[in-house]
């Protein structure tokens, strides 16, 4: 937080004390009135009373200066903050591993960029316009007290610890209450999203109805949590008020002893009471405060969660590669976070430039997994992968990323042109590159008659999936990697495309080593090394020649495509 | 919607908690008495103490009980009034989000497929905690501050008429200022909702995407794109919290000038004798306990603007236009008749599907197969009244599909996608999510038929394992099949699988072939694939191109056509013999 407003020091430091300022300007005013009536109507000077009247007119002038310049000093303070929290907050989630993602997940941290930003930067904002006036005032008050009678005053002593133990109580015990309503706004984040995304699947279903009962169980929730600290916090403005009057009473009653015995006057009194009373009108306010303070300090918890994380980014240096070899696995292991079984298991092998590598095996046997290790998506948990002839946490991580070019299995596509959204792999690809990577994938007949230009709506939904994905396979080559990793990128493909987008990979080879993730034979037969997994480890690697002879799994998997007599 | 018909939808929807808005009135009521009440104890204790031995300590004591008794029952009362007004407004947004909510299942999804995922859930979200705060403070500021205004009139009243008359006419002036720099802020605050949708719709997509991003090294160009939306937010957050925040100090001088103004002319006038100090300071000071609450009151109508521009976007969304109307005709159990007639329909100006017609019998197996991007999907979307036709009619058992109740149509489909959406819950969860009261044996029967029980059986909880928010415990093959075999649990009369096996491998998609022959059997089913496995067996299979058919028939008679089936047909070896692997 101190990093936030440190950079608006001078606004956050001067928004209050121009909030002073004319806090003081107004306690001025009944002490030019008192002139008026002691020596302007009594002493009979007209000119006199104009003089005050027009100071008066001045002092509101000055006041309000002092005012707009806190409010601004405020306003500025306060966004510029939140602005720069949120900005820090994205850039935060984009260095994030992606273990921590998937611990954080989705609408967690979307809400925590939108909302719990938003809640804290009104918090910073009341503070410095009204927060820091209340102990001033309250404290001030006390002062004056000590001024009029000392002994008297003693009741401020005791009643001003009271009263901050009642509004630190109150924000202690709903702040957690807060923060579970946070997470349970969360849920509700969670389940608009996933009702927006799977709205065909939902309607097929015919499962609105139980959809609209799931949200209306954690809009439900989530009321009953507000309300819950709600009425909490509600205690402070009656306990207060409870406090003070006390107070006022005790006042009265020393007063009135006081005053007997002849310590004091009766004008002490009234100046005492006066004094209570302002410190109750202030805490009013405070009180009406005081849900937005206890929310937006457990909303700045949840911001400051995320920026706490440790950055699990590689911290390796090198940026060049060595050597021929393109990708090598000694005995890896890889088990996720959370996850019972591990998902791959001593897998060894070694791939040249320019080779093309095969992985095949059933559904979840681990290919992605595989896949995901070369760009250091996940770290190995066991072993060593080498990439480029270094071991992948010794490269830096985006050198390492650049020399990479993924398609990954859901087409992910992003709003704007489709130039944009090509130009992802490379900036200053020019539409020559473009329209080559986009020939390559076998977009250009569908591009071609919208042009580069051509705006996709979030996520690319105004495209089929088979052109969705020709399209993240044209953004993989727009780099020209080192090494194409294409993760089983073609199941929206009909043959006929997957069979020319092969053949134009085929063309590829000699810059570049490919990984093809696929279920179909077709696929990988040619490949220069085939990789077959079976539930993580390695059933067998080779060519398809040698694995027809050695592999029986990957025997099976091949006349399972292609029926023995239609085998060539 | 102009500021006024959102203010009257936020009332209407207060209509239903009526009777706690009066009883919040009258507790409000109740405890601006009693505050009021309190000073005028305080001066009967005062007044009783004179001086040394001229103390009426008996009085003081009555007085003090007064007090004492006036603060318990004031600090009660505001107690509960502000768990009234609380329920009042958690309740009114709660009832306005729910609202939001259903509304989302009534929208044509067109409606969704064009509107940004994150801008629609900042509506439903952070658009209806907004409204949230604004009524609270609504509810809590303004019944008492109005309160005090009419309690502190009747007091001034009392004092002298013809004064408190002026002061009462000159004081609304600062309201004036108030609504003037009100109708201003709106304006900012609606700009500042519709950027903040912007953001939220580019956050939601930069955490849905994260994993792209980081592969492509984007995190800095993503980190620009936020930047320059975030300083946009920032510029129009700065000018509607300032411009909002003038309202209060604009006001206080407005008062003061009143304030001023008064002080003089009375002082003037009590120089010639018309008015006695006393009357002049007395009257001062009421002025001063009138005013205040204006200035709370214009305070509370600067930040509710930004509630009502929260509110407005929530009703924009509520107004949307639903899908068309339903049908009434019920359909328990489709005999599975399906007819084409002529249909026409595009997403946009450019036609897409161009009078396609097609008759399936029942229980007839039809394969669509073509280019990607021919309209096959869209098929899929006219037939589940995702989308509704432009032209012409489709029929099932002889009825237009739009005079059925729209969930009976659906629920007389089973529906297996190539988007492997599940929910967040357990797997359990999951399988039943069409049949909420299916038993464990059901479930797990279907699970062993689809090959996915073993799957499930090693995961960490069995059945009971989440399925997270972003799901990668699973591989996108298994995900399939957990589609699979939630549609198999419910076994509707008709079937449509739009790539269904996509990322599931052979050797499993071998295995559940079986279940897959089983569930087919006797039931229409429309299958979208490119294994010619699949689509070999088919009664029927239509080779599609621009929307249109281009070729009907059986596997063997289209490949003897040598047509374009054909062509598609041999392309799927064509990269594959080695010869040609250069």
């Amino acid at each position: 937080m101190k990093k936030y407003l440190g950079a608006y020091k001078k606004e956050s430091i001067l928004g209050p004390l121009f909030k002073l300022t004319e806090c003081l300007f107004e306690l001025m005013i009944p002490l030019v009135v008192a002139a008026i009536i002691d020596r302007g109507i009594v002493g009979g000077d007209r000119g006199l009373i104009l003089r005050l009247g027009l100071l008066m007119v001045g002092l509101g002038l000055v006041g309000l200066a002092c005012s707009l310049t806190a409010q601004y000093y405020a306003a500025k303070a306060a966004v510029g903050a939140a602005t720069a929290m949120r900005q820090d907050l994205f850039d935060k989630v984009q260095s994030l591993s992606y273990t921590q993602l998937d611990r954080l997940g989705a609408s967690g941290l979307i809400t925590r960029m939108t909302s719990d930003v938003q809640q804290v930067q009104s918090g910073i904002n009341l503070t410095l316009r009204l927060f820091l006036r209340s102990p001033f005032v309250v404290f001030g008050a006390m002062v004056m007290a000590f001024r009029v009678d000392p002994k008297s005053a003693l009741v401020f002593v005791a009643a001003i610890p009271l009263l901050a133990l009642v509004v630190f109580a109150v924000m202690l015990f709903t702040m957690p209450m807060h923060k579970r309503a946070r997470e349970m706004l969360d849920k509700v984040t969670g389940k608009t999203r996933e009702n927006l995304s799977g709205a065909r699947v939902v309607r097929a279903f015919a499962r609105e109805e139980g959809e609209i009962k799931a949200f209306g169980e954690r809009n439900q929730a989530l009321t009953g949590l507000l309300m819950k600290a709600g009425r909490l916090t509600a205690l402070t403005g009656p306990l207060t008020s409870v406090i003070v009057n006390a107070a006022l009473m005790a006042l009265l009653y020393i007063g009135a002893l006081r005053v007997g015995a002849g310590y004091i006057t009766q004008g002490a009194v009234i100046a005492l009471v006066n004094y209570m009373s302002q410190i109750l009108i202030e805490l009013i306010k405070l009180a009406n405060l005081i849900v937005t303070m206890t929310r937006s300090l457990a909303c700045w918890g949840r911001v400051r969660q995320v920026l706490d994380l440790p950055v699990e980014r590689g911290s390796g240096k090198e940026r060049e590669p060595l050597g021929e070899e393109a990708v090598s696995f000694e005995d890896v292991g890889l088990t996720y976070p959370g996850a019972g079984a591990a998902a791959l298991t001593d897998i060894s092998f070694r791939a040249y430039r320019g080779m093309t590598v095969g992985v095949i095996g059933g559904t979840g046997s681990g290919k992605s997994s595989l896949v995901n290790l070369i760009p250091g998506f996940y770290p190995a948990t066991r072993g060593q992968v080498r990439v480029l002839g270094r071991a992948v946490r010794e490269w830096d991580p985006e050198a390492l990323r650049e020399r990479i070019g993924l398609v990954p299995q859901r087409a992910q596509l992003f709003q704007g042109s489709i130039r944009d959204n090509l130009c992802f792999g490379n900036e200053n690809a020019s539409d020559g590159d473009l329209l080559w990577a986009l020939e390559a994938a076998q977009a250009l007949d569908f591009v071609g008659k919208a042009g580069l230009d051509h705006l996709l709506e979030p996520g690319g939904r105004n495209l089929s999936g088979g052109q969705r994905q020709r399209l993240t396979i044209a953004r993989a080559l727009v780099r020209r990697p080192d090494i194409l990793i294409l993760d089983d990128s073609a199941s929206a493909l009909d043959y006929a495309t997957e069979a020319a987008l092969r053949k134009s990979l085929g063309q590829l080879r000699a810059h570049c080593t490919t990984f093809i993730v696929s279920q179909r034979s077709a696929s990988v037969m040619h490949a220069d090394l085939i990789l077959v997994l079976d539930d993580g480890r390695l059933a067998g690697s080779g060519t398809h020649e040698g694995l027809m002879g050695s592999c029986p799994l990957y025997r099976e998997i091949y006349y399972s495509q292609y029926p023995e007599e239609a085998a060539p | 919607m102009t500021k006024r018909q959102t203010v009257s939808r936020v009332l209407r929807n207060i209509h239903g908690y009526k009777g706690k808005v009066v009883l919040s009135l009258a507790l409000s009521a109740f405890t601006v008495a009693l505050t009021l009440y309190v000073p005028i104890l305080i001066g009967r204790a005062v007044d009783a103490i004179l001086g040394a031995g001229r103390v009426d300590l008996e009085a003081v004591l009555k007085a003090l009980a007064g007090i004492a008794a006036a603060t318990l029952l004031g600090a009660a009362g505001q107690w509960l009034q502000s768990a009234v007004n609380l329920d009042i407004s958690s309740g009114v947004v709660r009832d306005l989000r729910q609202q939001a909510f259903d509304k989302l299942q009534r929208l044509p999804l067109s409606y969704i497929d064009g509107h940004p995922q994150g801008e629609v859930v900042a509506r439903v979200v952070s658009d209806a905690e907004q409204l949230a705060d604004g009524l609270l403070m609504g509810f809590t500021q303004l019944f008492s501050g109005v309160l005090t205004i009419l309690g502190t009139l009747i007091v001034m009243l009392r004092v002298d008429l013809g004064i408190s008359l002026v002061v009462m006419l000159i004081t609304p002036v600062s309201l004036v200022v108030a609504g003037f720099i009100a109708r201003r802020t709106y304006d900012m605050f609606a700009e500042q909702s519709a950027v903040r949708a912007r953001q939220a719709a580019l956050v939601d997509e930069a955490v849905t995407g994260q994993k792209v991003i980081r592969a492509f090294g984007r995190e800095r160009i993503m980190g620009e794109r936020f930047r320059a939306i975030n300083q946009c937010l920032e510029r129009c957050t700065v000018k509607a919290t300032f411009f909002s925040s003038i309202t209060n100090p604009a006001t206080r001088f407005v008062n003061g000038l009143v304030y001023a103004g008064v002080g003089i002319a009375g002082a003037l006038s009590a120089l010639g004798g018309g008015i006695t100090v006393g009357m002049l300071s007395c009257f001062l000071s009421y002025a001063n306990q009138y005013t205040k609450p204006f200035n709370e009151i214009s305070g509370v109508l600067a930040e509710l603007q930004s509630a009502l521009a929260g509110a407005a976007r929530l009703f924009e969304l509520l107004d949307a236009p639903e899908q068309e109307p339903d049908g009434v005709l019920e359909l328990r159990k489709a005999r599975g008749r399906v007819e084409f007639d002529r249909v026409h329909f595009s997403y946009t100006a450019k036609p897409l599907i161009r009078d396609f017609s097609l008759g399936v019998e029942e229980g007839q197996r039809v394969a669509i197969v073509g280019p990607t991007g021919c309209g096959k999907t869209t098929l899929i979307n006219l037939l589940m009244r995702f989308y509704e036709v432009k032209e012409g009619a489709i029929r099932v058992d002889e009825r237009d599909i739009r005079a059925y109740r729209r969930r009976d149509l659906r629920r007389n489909f089973g529906m297996v996608l190539q988007d492997t959406w599940l929910a967040e819950g357990t797997v359990r969860d999951n399988l039943a999510f069409a049949r909420p009261d299916a038993t464990r044996e059901e479930i797990e029967a279907v699970c062993r038929a689809c090959h996915c029980h073993s799957f499930i059986m090693r995961l960490p909880k069995g059945y009971d394992s989440p399925i997270g928010e972003n799901g990668d415990m699973l591989s996108q093959g298994q995900r399939q099949l957990l589609c699979i075999a939630r549609v198999m649990l419910v076994l509707p009369p008709m079937l449509i699988l739009d790539e269904a096996t996509s990322s599931i491998d052979t050797r499993t998609e071998l295995l559940v072939q079986d279940a897959f022959a089983r569930m087919m059997k006797g039931r229409t089913s429309f299958i979208v694939a490119h294994r010619l496995s699949t689509i070999r067996s088919a009664d029927l299979i239509i080779a599609m191109r621009d929307g249109r058919i281009e070729e009907a028939g059986t596997h063997d008679a289209l490949l003897q056509k040598g047509g374009f089936y054909a062509h598609l047909y041999n392309s799927q070896f064509a990269g594959s013999g080695r010869e040609k692997n250069g």
